[in-house]
C-alpha cells in the first residue's frame, strides 16, 4: 500500500499547490456532482448572468452518475465517468472557482492549460470501484436540476474517498508521464 | 421431431435473473485472472493498489448485492434459439424489454437508455429497448447471454476495413492502436473482442461475443491462438497499466472471433470492455 494523506474539502491555493501528480489521497468534506448535462447547463446559467446552482469558489466536482440507493445506502454505485466528455465546459469552471475535479480518463491540453492558469487540480478515482466508492459517501442531498434523474447534481459528503491527484497545479499528468515508465520498445 | 414449447414468461423471468447476477457478481476467470495481476504480475505499485480496489470492489458488489459499477450498461442479449423450439406466451423481444427492466427496478441499477440518440435524449426510465441479437441453431433450447455494457469502453470501440494487403500486420497495428489511443479510458485492465471477416456488421457483432468468451479461453484456431498471444502481449507492453496509471497489466484478455470474408476486404472490430466484464448465460 501506497502512503495516502487525508484532504479536507473545499480548498485553497495553498492546498492546491501542495498536492502533487502521484499522491494518493483521502479526500473529506463536500463534493458535488455533475456530469455533462449538468456542465451545459451551468454554463448556460453563467453566460446569462442567472445565479449558479452553488458557489464554485473552492469546491470539488466529482464526475458521477450514481445508480440508486439500495435500502441502508445513501446512494448507489457511484464510480467516477469519463471526464474528457466534461473538457469543453471546465475551463470555465475553473475560471469561476472550482479547485478539484474527480473523475478517470485524459484530460484535454485545454484543460490542463487552465489548471495552471486558475490553481486547480484533477483526482483520479478508480473506473468500476463504484461499490467501494459508494461506501465513502456518507450523506448525500439534492441541489440541483433533479429533472435530470442520475444526472441531478447532488453534495455527497465523504469520508475517506480514495482518490489519485493525477494532474497538479503545475501541469503534470500521470497518464503521460507513467506509461512509459512500463512501456517495452 | 417433436416441437418444444416455451413460454416467454421463463425467457422474462432468466433474463431478469441473469442481469440481477452479472451487474453485482463479476465471473470467477475475471477475478481470478485480477488476482493473479496484483499478486504476480503487475510491477508498478500504483497499479497494484488499483487492482487491490478493483479487486474489493468485487467483493463488495458480490456480498451485499449492490452493482459493481454505477454503469450498469445498455442490456445487450443474445438469443440462440433452438429451431425445433415454439415460443408462447407473446412477443420474445417484449419478454426480453420486461426481464430487463425489473432486473433494473430490483437492483437498484441506473437506467442509463435514452430514447433518441440525437435529439431529445430523453431517458426511458427502463433501460429499455434491449440490444437483442437472435441467432436460430439446431435443437430444442434456448440459450440466453446476457451482457450489461458500460459506454466508458464501448465508447473506446472501434471498426475499420483493412485491405488484403494489410493483412495479418495491418490486423495487429490497428487493434493496438485502437487500445493505446483508448489509454485510462475504458478502465483498465481491460477484455478486448476482435472480430475478424464477414461484412462490417458482421465483425461488430462477432466482435462483442468474443468479449464473453471465459479469460484464459484461446481461438480454436492455432494461427488464431498465436495472434492472441501476440496482440495481448504487445497491449501489455504499452504499459497503460490498471487506471490507466503506468503499469505491466493493460489488458486480461484478448479474443479473436472470424468468419469467412469478402475477396476485396478485411472487416476488424475492435470491441473494448472494461475490467468490470459482465455476463451471464443460461440454457433452458
Amino acid at each position: 500500500m501506497i502512503e495516502a494523506m487525508e484532504i479536507k474539502v473545499p480548498m485553497d491555493d495553498d492546498l492546491v499547490m501542495r498536492l502533487k501528480a502521484g499522491d494518493r489521497v483521502f479526500i473529506n468534506g463536500d463534493v458535488y456532482t455533475a456530469r455533462d448535462a449538468a456542465h451545459k447547463r451551468i454554463i448556460q446559467a453563467a453566460e446569462s448572468k442567472e445565479p449558479l446552482p452553488f458557489d464554485l469558489k473552492g469546491q470539488v466536482i466529482y464526475y458521477v452518475g450514481p445508480a440508486p440507493a439500495p435500502p441502508g445506502w445513501v446512494v448507489g454505485a457511484a464510480g467516477p465517468t469519463t471526464s474528457g466528455r466534461m473538457d469543453p465546459y471546465t475551463p470555465t469552471l475553473l475560471k469561476l472557482g472550482l479547485k478539484g475535479m474527480i473523475g478517470k480518463g485524459k484530460r484535454s491540453q485545454e484543460v490542463k492549460k487552465a489548471m495552471k492558469k486558475y490553481k486547480a487540480v484533477y483526482f483520479g478515482a478508480v473506473g468500476g470501484a463504484a461499490a467501494l466508492l459508494a461506501k465513502s459517501i456518507v450523506r448525500v442531498e439534492k441541489v440541483a436540476y433533479e429533472d435530470l434523474g442520475p444526472e441531478a447534481i447532488m453534495k455527497f459528503t465523504v469520508r475517506n474517498f480514495p482518490a489519485i491527484v493525477v494532474i497538479d497545479a503545475y501541469g503534470n499528468d500521470l497518464y503521460e508521464t507513467e506509461p512509459p515508465k512500463y512501456r517495452k520498445a | 421431431m417433436r416441437v418444444r414449447e416455451i413460454h416467454v414468461g421463463m425467457i422474462e423471468d432468466a433474463v431478469k435473473a441473469l442481469f440481477l447476477k452479472a451487474n453485482t457478481s463479476i465471473g470467477q476467470d475475471i477475478y481470478n485472472a485480477l488476482l493473479d495481476m496484483r499478486d504476480k504480475y503487475e510491477k508498478s505499485p500504483l497499479g497494484k493498489d488499483v487492482l487491490d480496489q478493483i479487486l474489493k470492489n468485487h467483493d463488495i458488489a458480490r456480498d451485499k448485492g449492490i452493482a459493481m459499477c454505477q454503469d450498469t450498461g445498455m442490456a445487450v442479449v443474445f438469443l440462440d434459439i433452438g429451431q425445433d423450439v415454439h415460443l408462447v406466451g407473446g412477443l420474445v423481444e417484449d419478454a426480453v424489454n420486461r426481464g430487463v427492466k425489473a432486473a433494473y427496478d430490483e437492483g437498484y441499477f441506473r437506467k442509463s437508455v435514452v430514447d433518441d440518440p440525437l435529439f431529445e435524449r430523453k431517458n426511458t426510465q427502463t433501460n429499455t429497448p434491449a440490444v437483442i441479437h437472435t441467432k436460430i441453431v439446431k435443437g430444442d433450447r434456448v440459450r440466453i447471454l446476457a451482457m450489461p455494457k458500460g459506454f466508458g469502453s464501448e465508447n473506446m470501440s472501434a471498426l475499420k476495413m483493412l485491405t488484403p494487403a494489410a493483412g495479418v500486420e495491418g490486423v495487429k497495428d490497428f487493434v493496438v492502436k485502437t487500445v493505446m489511443d483508448a489509454g485510462p479510458n475504458p478502465c483498465p485492465p481491460t477484455v478486448i473482442g476482435v472480430g475478424i471477416g464477414g461484412t462490417m456488421e458482421q465483425a461488430a457483432l462477432i466482435a462483442k461475443r468474443a468479449t464473453a468468451r471465459p479469460v484464459g479461453s484461446s481461438n480454436e484456431d492455432p494461427r488464431y491462438a498465436q495472434l492472441e498471444r501476440e496482440i495481448l502481449e504487445r497491449i501489455n507492453s504499452l504499459g497503460i497499466g490498471p487506471g490507466g496509471l503506468g503499469g505491466t497489466t493493460s489488458c486480461l484478455a484478448l479474443h479473436i472471433e472470424y468468419v469467412p470474408g469478402h475477396l476485396a476486404g478485411i472487416p476488424v472490430a475492435v470491441n473494448v470492455c472494461c475490467h468490470a466484464c459482465r455476463h451471464a448465460e443460461v440454457t433452458i
